[in-house]
């Protein structure tokens, strides 16, 4: 199956526009058929995904608007096969968790996620920038709607907050592509907007720096980065829990794809010049939320803030320039995705019960739900990083990494380790144990099937991957040490050169 | 003594002028037609004026590149580019004219012969490098559509034809003036031998002087036709009094065939490297985008906030002029090319809705509140609506967005990085006021007033048809914008207008 990639991203988009006339009581089944039939295919994507090629695979081409080099071009490796699975599963997940009883207007609910689906399938594999711009903006239409339709009593604030803020930085990170494109054809004398082409442009230190600048824009945003992440807070806050879950798995990752795919691969001098200033702003993201986390009294806020918190650790391993580092980010965005997927969902099905996420209303969770219990500290200890469990793999790999770059770095990012398991285990402690005080949690219902079908995979792969994350490692590795060697030998600077550390032989 | 000059028929090319006679013998039939019979439908005179168009854009997609009619008129790639937009914008319009109420205006066979002498006089407009012809298109199509707007019957029509007349008397005035300083320059009314001339008198002392004079005055005129800062205020009251249509069709093709001439005076005076008229032009064009943004941010009136919008598109247009290169003004056609389908489309869903009676609001037909709740009520409208939208923003693959990159990549070319930040800026904070519209129609509940009858009020067969073109045209772009882009690229480069 050669086109497997676009039938990948227009699956789900055709499958939305016939969704208009599927009956409304059906559209959740449609949807789970759906998000399934998309699962399938992406898990088959990885079974005829050739591990051992580090480059890009089932790529596609064919041009859109010639004479400005702009073409639809696709293509996936290790590094984002399994984003795109893992965007695939927890859409699929999100949909088999909604509750037909409290969702209104279920067919426009399921219409609109397969519409992100598809947004989130083409930021992925695109491999022309436009193409990559065009998935990158449209994704915030569907889940502008969800925000704002299903949210909380602010919903209208928080989802045009959300659009604007990251519509604002995409249109800077636009100017910097089309400079790109600019360079390329002053090089080059023909327009693209290939990145593979943009791979072996050698451009001088100082358009490195504006251009780094302005892809900075819109990636840091995304991610998001402190000082930029205040828009999160309130998505989170008044998002209902299918847009909290893809908006913390998939959609904050196409901030630390883009600086993965973008930033580093073509302006590799500028991304180690700047690795200071992301140093300091991740580690300030990283202890500064993980404070703000401790401070909340909301658990659907504490978990956002951890969310932010991880992706500080994401940025750093990025930024580690090393394979171990830059492997382990990529391993980690997999598990907050599945992680912090998880928790929403779990705080999702608490809020369903009580209609609230107020810790002080709970407490003694543990004697009346015991299963729900259990698999929210599965998810807890993943999120704080367990060993055996998936977040420990990633979080390690990127300490391991970083300890090359800054010692005191890693000892500052480590120690979020322990505030990370102060407040989650805070958390879990004020909601879980002690006494049953409050009467309303009295006769509360453990998990039913349907949050049982959706949360176990999930823990599953937890498991799983912590104790085995070699498949997964496997490819992703090949990838990240391709990409490594392609920034080494596209580095201007001697300096960069050295700065960029890898184990050439390994690569080879 | 002057020699009789003997010029015969065939060296006059009257090709070059069959355009525009097709357009004013269209207008003069339809006033015959009324005058054998009186009491016609609106449907005849609206289909007849579509027949009488389709013929004229058969001419002028027959016409070949020269000049004619006594070496006053020019057909060249732009010419021919800009009255084919021009028409077609003319052919989606004129059927906004079949709603499904009566709007009187549309019962007069005299609105359908002014907007044919509009369109001839919008033709010399664009056709013509000769200062006086141009001037005469120029005042031709604005009075005949100073007239159209205030056929529309009602108080602030009056006001706005009023308003625009007297801004375009001042236009005028300010258009004739600076001519007659370039004519005094230069000793020619003629675009081309004017450069010639000052090609040749550049190295003279207290010419610049003089340059000021004629551009600066030219510009003041052109920034009133393109609604510029500080000469924007009479567009949004104008827009307002003025039928949905037309208002949705001023903020076009009009506007196009400004830009066409304003491309080719002041890109002549852009290319002889008189860096002032650049920075005047650039200054203009990025206060003109910023402050029409904010003050749209602030309507409470979507019809208003639309002014703003074309008000603000134009802003961001005339940066191109100022860029001057091939690339940047393929991007004025292709911007323009597709910004009037997906406009026209924006406006035309207003026509919608337009009730006779304001029934919303004691002071605006189309405030905010209208459309709330809309996904309820008339859910394939407020999707339609919210497309427009969309693609007014900028989102991709919507069709402005094409027009969007092209222009902002024309300006990262021509090296002037900061004008694209700029640009980018400004379509995030469009996006705000074209947000709130997609807010109040998807994310609220309807009011009380809004209802099946209110919404659908004025909706026709006809009205769909247009909007369906427009719907398919405004999400299908990123199929055809490569022959488009093509061809414009091709028309402009025969031009030989702009820098390569």
């Amino acid at each position: 199956m050669n086109h497997i990639l676009s039938v990948l991203i227009f699956f789900p988009a055709l499958a939305g526009v016939l969704g208009f006339v599927v009956d409304k009581r059906s559209a959740r089944a449609y949807g789970i058929a759906v998000a399934s039939v998309e699962l399938i295919l992406a898990l088959w994507l990885w079974l005829s995904f050739d591990g051992t090629n580090a480059g890009m695979q089932f790529t596609e081409f064919s041009p859109i608007i010639s004479q400005f080099g702009i073409s639809y071009n696709l293509g996936v490796d290790g590094i984002s096969l399994f984003i795109v699975i893992m965007a695939a599963l927890i859409t699929l997940l999100g949909i088999i968790l909604l509750d037909e009883t409290k969702i209104a207007n279920m067919k426009n609910m399921i219409i609109s996620l397969l519409f992100l689906e598809m947004t989130m399938m083409g930021v992925f594999v695109a491999l022309d920038a436009i193409i990559f711009y065009l998935f990158w903006e449209l994704s915030l239409v569907p889940m502008l709607y969800i925000i704002g339709a299903w949210g909380g009593p602010t919903r209208v604030y928080a989802a045009v907050k959300f659009f604007l803020y990251t519509f604002a930085g995409s249109l800077i990170m636009l100017v910097g592509l089309l400079s790109m494109a600019y360079f390329y054809h002053l090089e080059g004398g023909v327009w693209s907007f290939n990145l593979l082409d943009w791979y072996q442009l050698n451009l001088t230190s100082d358009q490195q720096f504006w251009l780094f600048l302005s892809f900075f824009a819109g990636f840091a945003i995304k991610v998001p980065m402190f000082p930029f992440h205040t828009w999160l807070p309130h998505a989170h806050g008044q998002a209902p829990t299918i847009g909290s879950v893809i908006l913390a798995a998939v959609l904050l990752k196409m901030g630390t794809y883009g600086f993965v795919r973008f930033s580093l691969p073509i302006l590799p001098d500028a991304s180690v010049a700047f690795t200071p200033f992301i140093m300091v702003l991740s580690l300030i993201m990283i202890v500064y939320t993980a404070m703000i986390a401790f401070a909340q009294k909301d658990m659907k806020q504490v978990i956002a803030y951890s969310s932010v918190s991880h992706m500080g650790v994401i940025m750093l391993g990025v930024f580690a320039m090393n394979a171990e580092g830059l492997g382990g980010s990529i391993f980690l965005m997999l598990s907050h995705g599945i992680v912090s997927g998880a928790l929403f969902m779990l705080v999702g099905v608490i809020y369903e019960r009580r209609g609230t996420k107020i810790m002080d209303e709970f407490g003694g969770l543990a004697s009346v739900m015991p299963v729900y219990a259990t698999i929210f500290g599965v998810m807890l200890m993943a999120s704080v990083g367990l060993p055996l469990t998936i977040g420990f793999v990633g979080e390690f790999l990127v300490l391991l990494g970083f300890y090359k770059v800054s010692v005191i770095g890693t000892i500052i990012a480590g120690s979020t380790i322990i505030i990370g398991s102060v407040y989650m285990l805070a958390l879990f402690k004020k909601s879980f144990f002690g006494p049953l005080t409050n009467e309303k949690n009295k006769n509360l219902k453990d998990l039913d099937r349907r949050e049982l079908t959706a949360l176990l995979p999930l823990v599953a792969i937890v498991v799983w991957l912590g104790v085995y994350p070699k498949p997964v490692l496997g490819p992703i590795d090949n990838s990240v040490k391709a990409l490594l060697v392609q920034m080494e030998e596209h580095a201007q600077l001697e300096s960069t050169k050295e700065a960029i550390i890898i184990s050439k032989k390994e690569a080879k | 003594m002057l020699e009789p000059v003997n010029i015969g028929f065939a060296e006059l090319h009257m090709a070059t002028l069959m355009p525009m006679l097709i357009a004013i013998g269209g207008g003069l039939l339809i006033l015959t037609m009324d005058l054998l019979k009186e009491n016609l439908h609106k449907s005849l005179y609206v289909m007849v004026t579509i027949l009488i168009l389709l013929v004229d854009l058969g001419a002028v997609l027959g016409l070949e590149y020269q000049k004619g009619f006594f070496d006053v008129l020019l057909i060249d790639g732009v010419a021919i580019l800009s009255q084919v937009i021009m028409l077609v914008g003319s052919i989606l319009f004129i059927p906004l004219a079949l709603t499904s109420k009566r709007f009187h205006e549309y019962s007069y066979p005299e609105f359908f012969a002014l907007f044919m002498f509009m369109i001839a006089g919008l033709q010399f407009m664009v056709s013509s490098d000769n200062l006086i012809l141009i001037f005469i298109g120029l005042e031709t199509s604005s009075l005949a559509l100073y007239t159209l707007i205030a056929l529309h019957n009602r108080a602030n029509s009056f006001e706005a034809a009023v308003k625009y007349f007297t801004m375009g008397a001042l236009a005028a005035g300010f258009f004739t003036m600076g001519s007659a300083v370039l004519y005094g320059i230069s000793g020619s009314l003629e675009l081309n031998q004017i450069a010639v001339a000052l090609q040749s008198r550049m190295d003279e002392a207290g010419l610049m002087f003089l340059i000021l004079g004629g551009a600066g005055l030219i510009l003041v005129a052109f920034a009133f036709k393109l609604s510029l800062f500080p000469f924007h205020t009479w567009a949004p009251d104008v827009y307002e009094g003025a039928s949905s249509p037309l208002a949705g069709y001023m903020s076009v093709v009009p506007k196009l065939a400004a830009f066409v001439v304003s491309m080719r005076i002041f890109e002549m005076f852009i290319e002889l490297h008189i860096e002032w008229v650049q920075t005047a032009i650039l200054a203009l064009a990025v206060i003109t985008m910023t402050i029409a943004n904010i003050m749209a941010l602030v309507q409470e009136d979507v019809k208003r906030m639309l002014a703003y919008s074309s008000i603000s598109h134009a802003g961001f247009v005339m940066a191109a002029v100022a860029l001057a290169t091939v690339k940047a003004n393929s991007g004025i056609f292709l911007y323009y090319g597709l910004f009037m389908f997906t406009n026209l489309g924006a406006f035309a869903m207003l026509w919608v809705s337009r009730h006779k009676d304001r029934v919303h609001h004691a002071r605006y037909d189309h405030p905010y509140d209208k459309f709330s709740g809309m996904i309820k009520i008339m859910p394939t409208g407020a999707v339609v609506m919210a497309l427009f939208m969309l693609s007014l923003a900028g989102v991709p693959p919507f069709s402005v967005f094409w027009g969007k990159i092209y222009l902002m990549s024309a300006a990262v070319d021509a090296g002037f990085f900061w004008l694209a930040i700029v640009m980018g800026l400004n379509s995030a904070i469009a996006a705000y006021y074209y947000l709130k519209l997609i807010v109040y129609m998807f994310l609220k509940e309807p009011t009380d007033l809004v209802n099946q009858e209110t919404t659908y009020y004025n909706v026709s067969k006809p009205l769909l048809t247009i909007l369906g073109f427009a719907v398919f045209v405004t999400v299908g772009s990123m199929f055809y914008v490569d022959p488009l882009l093509e061809h414009i690229t091709e028309m402009i480069k025969v031009s030989g207008i702009g820098f390569n």
